[in-house]
């Protein structure tokens, strides 16, 4: 195992810390709560991800090959295009309001409980 | 932004406007001073303590985010092309989720100083320090010369100087404040200007909004009527079509340009290292939350900035506001709210929306250097070439030669820069971001199986893709606009190489990985998993 003292400083930054910390990681990783927390994070971070891309995605090439639809007028001046450009602001709004309640939820307190029993494994 | 800007604004506030120019620079001046008497170790220099509140670090990803493109080139694209010009905006806001939901928390539990910790975390440091270190350098410093070539541009126009001497004069010492400011105040220093920038961008643009939509009685409809009819174009000017997309290979070009913008965010070095700043995960988390609060109020004042110009300050052939290619509009629109040109109120708005412009300027300048330089001195220095074994006080000496060569080399770049499209050098900046440094960092978070080959393969691949596909394209030839006009080389059709580039850094990534035998980094994925989404290990706050 290669440290900050050692002459063979090659493999990853990982590698610097001491023995005890990589087998407290790899006890943690099997750990249900550990699998938990992923499976939460994951579950709620790819699909907004794709949601939010796709939606945007849409947005542009309405802007490109779906012109008609975008010149009609909705208010006044106010036409499918800019409102739907607006919506951009309200989804993007929204995404991150969501994310931030479902992060202080559902992510957090798992996530504080296991940093909380790595710094006791490794006296830290 | 382009740089053909001739005319300058009314003179009459000259005096006010340099006064003001010159209280920035005190300003920010006394931060750096004041910071580099509070930053000791390295931990300080290069991630500001990691001391800063959620609130004051989406301050600063604010400033150091909203350039002087954002301010004075989306609002004049606005006033001169309509809805198009707001088109940027809304790619510049959508990516902010790319970095809220996959990247800010992670990175900031799983890195320290610089991009290419967070990618060397479980791989051969060596060859993956050097891709990260090369696209950190290359990413900002094509940033920075748009901002500098800007930065020329625009005190030329704000302060009613056209002599090309004069010109390089504000080139170079704007230059030489960036250097002292990097140098002297690191990440603590840099963080604080970008906090005063960012209160007065805010504060200047609510200022202006609102004396606008005083005049139209708070009705949007019809500030988009007046606007519309003073365009000349009618409903045109509020539907798609004015700037983007006229043809085939236009509407490609939109579209791979729209691909970069929401994609190339997350991938900006000067951007990830500022999630280091916070002492925790959850002030990273709360930092991207305000950004997108604040960035996305911004970017829907500009769409009254944009549009207040298009009807209360001529646009057409030969205003102002056409020969600076938009830039001037803000700021004419400041004087035009304020009373009008030789008006009192006039000339104060206008000299103060320009020390914004510049205060601007100067914030985002800074960040840049701060980036290019801690990788040098942390990636290519302590790491490749002293192995790990530098010492922290040996770092900080060359981290601050660093500044002042990069400094410097920018200065000289930038001086005979002057001809190139800003526009067109901040699009190729969040292109290689997205193509090279992206599929990296997203592979190395999610994908176990992703080795030191994968990411090399990823970086060089994204990287070297986008800066062929323009140099191929008829950015740099074979149009009258091109940068060599005279030549004839532009084989590749679009102007942006997003649509192809990011599809291929991804793609490099996965074939790198599939043919390397490595597999000590499958083995530290799981440690790298726990540490990023839990925070255990992760590095903490310094206390003084």
């Amino acid at each position: 195992m290669a440290d900050r003292s050692s002459p063979v400083y090659e493999s990853g930054e990982a590698d610097r810390l001491p023995v005890h910390d990589h087998e407290v990681y790899n006890a943690i990783a099997r750990e249900s709560d550990f699998v938990e927390l992923r499976r939460r994070y994951l579950n709620f971070a790819f699909p907004a991800t794709i949601a939010f891309m796709a939606w945007y995605i849409l947005y542009i090439v309405c802007n490109n090959w779906a012109r008609n639809f975008m010149d009609i007028q909705v208010y006044g001046h106010i036409n499918i295009a800019m409102v739907w450009g607006l919506l951009q602001f309200v989804s993007t709004f929204t995404i991150a309001y969501f994310y931030a309640r479902h992060a202080r939820r559902s992510l957090d307190p798992l996530a504080t409980k296991l940093r909380d029993e790595f710094d006791q494994e490794t006296n830290r | 932004m382009s740089t053909a800007m001739l005319i300058p604004l009314a003179t009459g506030s000259r005096g006010l406007t340099i006064g003001l120019f010159l209280a920035v620079v005190a300003i920010t001046l006394y931060i750096t001073f004041w910071a580099s008497r509070h930053s000791k170790t390295a931990a300080d220099y290069y991630a500001g303590g990691r001391s800063f509140s959620g609130f004051q670090n989406g301050l600063a990803v604010s400033g150091d985010y909203m350039s002087a493109a954002s301010f004075l080139g989306i609002s004049g694209a606005i006033a001169l092309y309509g809805y198009d010009g707001f088109l940027y905006s809304i790619g510049f806001l959508v990516a902010w989720l790319v970095a809220l939901l996959l990247i800010a928390e992670l990175l900031r539990n799983s890195g320290r100083y610089t991009m290419a910790d967070q990618l060397a975390y479980r791989m051969r440091q060596i060859p993956v320090r050097s891709a990260a270190a090369t696209s950190t350098i290359v990413v900002s410093i094509f940033y920075l010369l748009a901002q500098m070539v800007g930065a020329g541009a625009l005190v030329g126009l704000l302060l009613g100087v056209t002599s090309p001497a004069l010109k390089n004069i504000v080139i170079v010492l704007v230059g030489v404040l960036m250097i002292i400011y990097v140098t002297f105040g690191g990440m603590k220093g840099t963080t604080w200007v970008q906090i005063v920038k960012a209160v007065m961008l805010m504060v200047g643009t609510v200022l202006i909004t609102f004396l606008v939509l005083v005049q139209f009685g708070f009705n949007f409809n019809e500030l988009l009527g007046v606007a519309a009819e003073k365009s000349g174009k009618g409903e045109a000017f509020l539907q798609p079509g004015q700037l983007y997309g006229k043809d085939l290979v236009g509407k490609f070009d939109f579209l791979s340009l729209g691909l970069a913008l929401v994609l190339g965010t997350a991938g900006l070095p000067h951007i990830l290292i500022r999630f280091y700043t916070t002492p925790t995960a959850l002030a990273a988390r709360k930092s991207v939350l305000w950004a997108i609060g604040l960035i996305g109020s911004f970017y829907l004042m500009t769409l009254v900035l944009g549009f207040g110009a298009a009807a209360l300050v001529p646009t057409g052939d030969g205003s102002q506001i056409k020969t600076s290619a938009g830039n001037a509009a803000s700021p004419l629109l400041a004087q035009a709210v304020g009373g009008g040109e030789g008006t009192l109120g006039g000339s104060i708005l206008l000299a103060v929306i320009s020390a914004v412009a510049f205060a601007t300027i100067l914030a985002v300048v800074a960040g840049l250097t701060l980036t290019s330089a801690s990788s040098v001195a942390h990636d290519l220095y302590a790491n490749v070439i002293k192995k790990g074994q530098a010492s922290e006080k040996s770092e900080l000496v060359v981290v601050r030669i660093a500044a002042f060569g990069i400094g410097a080399v920018a200065i000289l770049l930038a001086i005979p820069a002057q001809r190139l499209n800003i526009a067109f050098l901040v699009a190729l900046a969040f292109a290689v971001a997205a193509s090279a440094n992206l599929p990296a960092l997203l592979y190395n978070l999610f994908w176990k199986r992703f080795n030191t080959m994968g990411a090399v393969f990823s970086i060089y691949g994204g990287l070297i893709m986008s800066v062929l596909l323009v140099t191929f394209s008829p950015v740099v030839s074979g149009t009258p606009t091109s940068l060599f006009p005279g030549a004839d080389f532009d084989w590749f059709p679009l102007r942006n190489p997003g649509l192809i580039s990011i599809p291929f850094g991804f793609l490099c990534g996965f074939v790198g990985t599939l043919i390397s035998k490595e597999t000590h980094s499958a083995e530290r994925y799981d440690e790298l998993s726990v540490r990023s989404l839990t925070g255990a290990g992760a590095e903490k706050a310094v206390v003084h």
